[in-house]
């Protein structure tokens, strides 16, 4: 084994560490996630099993046969015709081609679509194009069809909203008001998205992902329990994933309850609690990636904090692992070697249901 | 990264069982090793064989609930998914509009 072994930043950049410094890494990555989440370490023989898949001096690595798992996406299957800002490549096809090839030559288990926004907010006044797309591509496709939106309360503050803007309030010492608007902008984001899934349902979708919640804290994650648990009263057949924006409910209201619990500072092995009892059928929790630290050190805290997640989970866990999110590089074009590794890790040591 | 995290970690869509898994875990939310027992129950082959090309194309060409290579008249998008729901005894919304837009419960 080479004394050296490559890897890389937690922004992309390829650099080299002597093993010692990666077992160091890993160890405290791990004890992070475990003083920050008031969770279990790895156990020595787990941060055994993560050094190996750092040191394998294969450039991609996969899991062991039988341990494959499942793969959902926020809306990967558009990629190919989506642009940068989507990770995407731009291909000149329509959306049926892309996500038949998604199906067919990427081979994948399911295939998430949207609008190419993504947001749930822009989706309301042309549900129909959206209804009539998913309903097209759904009599095609074999594998299950996830239409995802995000909550993305930011879109419902002022200058791109109707309610009074919470970053504005807040620096002037606002704080009721800042509360209020909040409230009121969670409201509205709540019916949104049910009028949005109860739609889709309408044309017989399988399944729907709310992707990035809580992305503007705690109030954007109540939006997004209350819409969930009232879809599972009026469109019991449809599959509700729940995939989150970071590893840490951020507190911007800071006093929202939901079922009696606090959900400002909710991490991934809470936060999958919620998902369960308001009917989510999937969980995706995101664990955030620091760039100045390395991939090993980023990875073994994701891994911490899944492992913990999936102990504690009755439903399936699929981590959320996109650029800067659960040990992958806070880059647009994440490397294949640290791509590979954090999925086998995973899965191997996380215990994943799905990716 | 999708198609990255496809090949070292996916189980394959239709080329495999990777979708009938998927089913199972959307549709019931059962966790990864429960999903795989009961879909390898059903089709009455080892967990292991779920991720096998060479055992799972000839499955999902005798069942007919689409394979890769596609073939040229074998079912495929909603007609398999109505196979499938049958197949695994589970409930699919699309299936269940589907056919009713056919006027049929078959």
């Amino acid at each position: 084994m080479p004394d050296k072994i490559i890897t890389r930043m937690g922004d992309g950049a390829r650099i080299e560490l002597s093993r010692e410094q990666i077992q160091a890494d890993i160890l405290a990555g791990s004890r992070d996630a475990a003083d920050r989440g008031k969770i279990p370490e790895l156990d020595p023989d787990e941060l055994d099993q993560l050094f190996e898949i750092f040191a394998d001096t294969n450039r991609i690595v996969a899991v062991k046969p039988g341990q494959e798992v499942i793969t959902t996406d926020d809306a990967a299957a558009m990629t190919l015709i989506g642009d940068q800002a989507d990770g995407g490549v731009a291909l000149p096809l329509s959306a049926m081609q892309s996500v038949l090839t998604y199906e067919r030559v990427c081979c994948a288990d399911t295939a998430g679509i949207g609008h190419t926004d993504y947001s749930c907010k822009p989706v309301k006044p042309i549900v129909n194009f959206e209804k009539q797309k998913y309903y097209t591509l759904n009599q095609a496709v074999t594998i299950p069809l996830i239409y995802g939106t995000q909550p993305n309360l930011g879109q419902y503050f002022q200058p791109d909203g109707a309610f009074a803007n919470p970053s504005e309030l807040l620096p002037a010492g606002k704080i009721k008001e800042a509360r209020q608007a909040q409230e009121a902008a969670a409201e509205q984001l709540r019916n949104d998205l049910v009028f949005v899934a109860r739609n889709l349902y309408d044309v017989g979708c399988d399944g729907f992902n709310f992707d990035t919640a809580a992305s503007a804290g705690d109030a954007d994650f109540l939006a997004a329990l209350q819409a969930i648990r009232e879809l599972k009263q009026i469109a019991p057949k449809m599959a509700i994933e729940l995939g989150m924006s970071s590893e840490f409910v951020l507190g911007l209201h800071g006093e929202i309850t939901f079922d009696g619990v606090r959900l400002a500072g909710l991490y991934p092995h809470d936060q999958v609690k919620m998902a369960e009892a308001v009917g989510a059928d999937i969980f995706g929790p995101a664990v955030n990636v620091k760039a100045t630290k390395s991939t090993p050190w980023n990875l073994a805290r994701a891994v911490t904090f899944v492992k913990e997640t999936v102990r504690v989970a009755g439903i399936p866990v699929h981590p959320n692992v996109g650029m800067g999110v659960c040990g992958l590089p806070l880059y647009e074009s994440p490397p294949i070697d640290c791509t590979t590794r954090a999925a086998k890790a995973l899965v191997e040591i996380g215990k994943a249901d799905g990716l | 990264m999708s198609v990255a995290h496809i090949m070292a970690a996916g189980m394959g869509g239709i080329r495999t069982a990777g979708d009938l898994v998927a089913w199972m875990q959307l549709t019931r939310r059962m966790k990864i090793t429960e999903a795989k027992e009961y879909v390898a129950r059903k089709l009455k082959i080892s967990v292991m064989d779920l991720t096998d090309e060479e055992v799972m194309h000839q499955v999902r060409q005798d069942l007919d609930i689409a394979t890769l290579p596609m073939i040229a008249d074998g079912a495929a998008g909603i007609a398999a998914k109505c196979r499938i729901a049958e197949l695994l005894d589970i409930e699919l919304n699309s299936v269940n509009r589907f056919k009713a837009q056919l006027g049929t419960s078959i």
